[in-house]
């Protein structure tokens, strides 16, 4: 008998406050209220987080990564948008 | 039928372009460039690793039950939480690598069926009984310590997510062979009884313990295509060898006297270890070790016991369902 699938989620958690929640991984789970007691068990049995988001993992929109060069490299030809670009005479100081 | 000249064709093309894939493939590789979930990877690639993570995984999960047995035995509270609180990571750890695993494009459902139905492997070491207190902290010691070792190099692992999975592994994992160690010294420092189940226990793992490392790099079946994928970094004989040397002076410093009378250190401060039972690694893998069939047993058990509470949830979320999508559109 196929055993049907538990909907998946990501797991984002803020480490301390200031900190943007960050992904920390992936788990199972029939809804949201299953999903963060799950995730409390499983990322954060050592004081790892403060505050946990879950996201159904069919809710994120991806970039393709064929399609990696497409998307950034328009960036890295941009030399000018870094401010190592601009020359500043050393006596002007930190700028 | 009337397309089989079109396929081939079609196939033929396909070898093509997956020649010059499997390249660009191995040229990110080279560049150790990690290789993450939607990238293009050689089929072989993403079965072998399927397999490992799987058997990882699945390890993870027997591995809580030779542990487990002793939970309700544990010799004082503070080893009872202990051993509980480990027993809990062996199965966080599980869980990191099954999902670790699915993103190569498996279910959770069909990696845990695959295992329940006996076509996935999990490590020989769990095949073995804990049959007395010290088995508990010789397997923290020994089998955790084995595991490091293992783990380590693997997460410098090629493929992102099990890379990911094996840092969070290993960051939990010192605490266990810590605490496994605690407890064989503080047998060693008991009365002659404790000492002499300290020592038996030593001598029940050792050799299984030697094993857990995979076959001998001569007959090892995975290593070339591994350590080409970046999958392995260290054969099983250069792993195998290092645990030896870091474990012989821990031995030494509990008192306890390793099984092996041709142990010795050579020139070069390797020791030397006898010839491994092969013949034995290959029956427990084959199913016939001691306790294969009880192992099995009680993962069909807990699973079909459980099976109530994983359709109450997935009931319980359905009748939910219009509720919540009703407060999503206030």
């Amino acid at each position: 008998m196929a055993t049907p699938t538990t909907p998946l989620w990501e797991v984002f958690i803020r480490s301390r406050n200031g900190l943007a929640h960050k992904h920390c991984g992936s788990l199972h789970a029939c809804d949201a209220t299953m999903a963060l007691q799950a995730a409390r068990d499983i990322f954060t049995r050592r004081g790892e987080g403060l505050s946990i988001w879950v996201v159904p993992s069919n809710a994120i929109t991806a970039s393709d990564p064929s399609e990696k060069g497409m998307m950034f490299e328009p960036a890295e030809s941009k030399i000018y948008r870094h401010p190592t670009f601009y020359e500043i005479p050393e006596e002007v100081g930190h700028m | 039928m009337y397309t089989q000249a079109l396929n081939a064709s079609e196939s033929d093309e396909r070898q093509v372009e997956d020649a010059v894939r499997n390249a660009a493939f191995q040229a990110r590789i080279d560049d150790e460039e990690r290789i993450e979930p939607n990238d293009w990877m050689p089929a072989g690639y993403r079965k072998t690793l399927t397999r490992q993570i799987s058997q990882h995984a699945h390890s993870e999960i027997v591995g809580m039950l030779p542990e487990g047995n002793w939970i309700t035995r544990a010799p004082s509270l503070r080893r009872k939480a202990a051993l509980l609180a480990k027993v809990q990571d062996e199965c966080g750890h599980g869980l990191y690598l099954y999902a670790a695993a699915e993103t190569l494009g498996t279910s959770r459902e069909e990696l845990v069926d695959a295992m329940l139905a006996g076509k996935a492997k999990y490590s020989s070491i769990f095949n073995y009984p804990t049959l007395t207190w010290a088995d508990i902290g010789t397997i923290g010691w020994l089998v955790d310590g084995a595991a490091i070792m293992n783990q380590i190099p693997l997460c410098r692992c090629s493929y992102g997510p099990y890379a990911r999975a094996m840092i969070r592994v290993c960051k939990e994992e010192s605490f266990h062979q810590r605490q496994g160690f605690e407890i064989m010294l503080t047998l060693c420092r008991g009365s002659e009884e404790q000492k002499a189940m300290a020592q038996d226990a030593l001598e029940r793992w050792w050799w299984p313990v030697l094993m857990m490392f995979g076959p001998p790099d001569k007959v090892s079946q995975h290593g070339d295509v591994s350590t080409k994928w970046k999958i392995k970094r260290f054969s099983n004989d250069e792993l195998r060898q290092k645990f030896v040397d870091a474990t012989v002076p821990q031995a030494k410093f509990l008192g306890l006297t390793i099984p092996d009378p041709a142990l010795r250190q050579d020139a070069d401060g390797h020791w030397r270890y006898s010839e491994i039972d092969w013949d034995e690694f290959k029956q427990v893998l084959a199913g016939n070790g001691p306790c294969n069939r009880d192992r099995m047993a009680a993962r069909r058990k807990a699973h079909d016991e459980g099976a109530w509470v994983r359709e109450a949830a997935a009931a319980f979320a359905e009748k939910r369902k219009p509720r919540h999508a009703a407060q999503a559109a206030e």
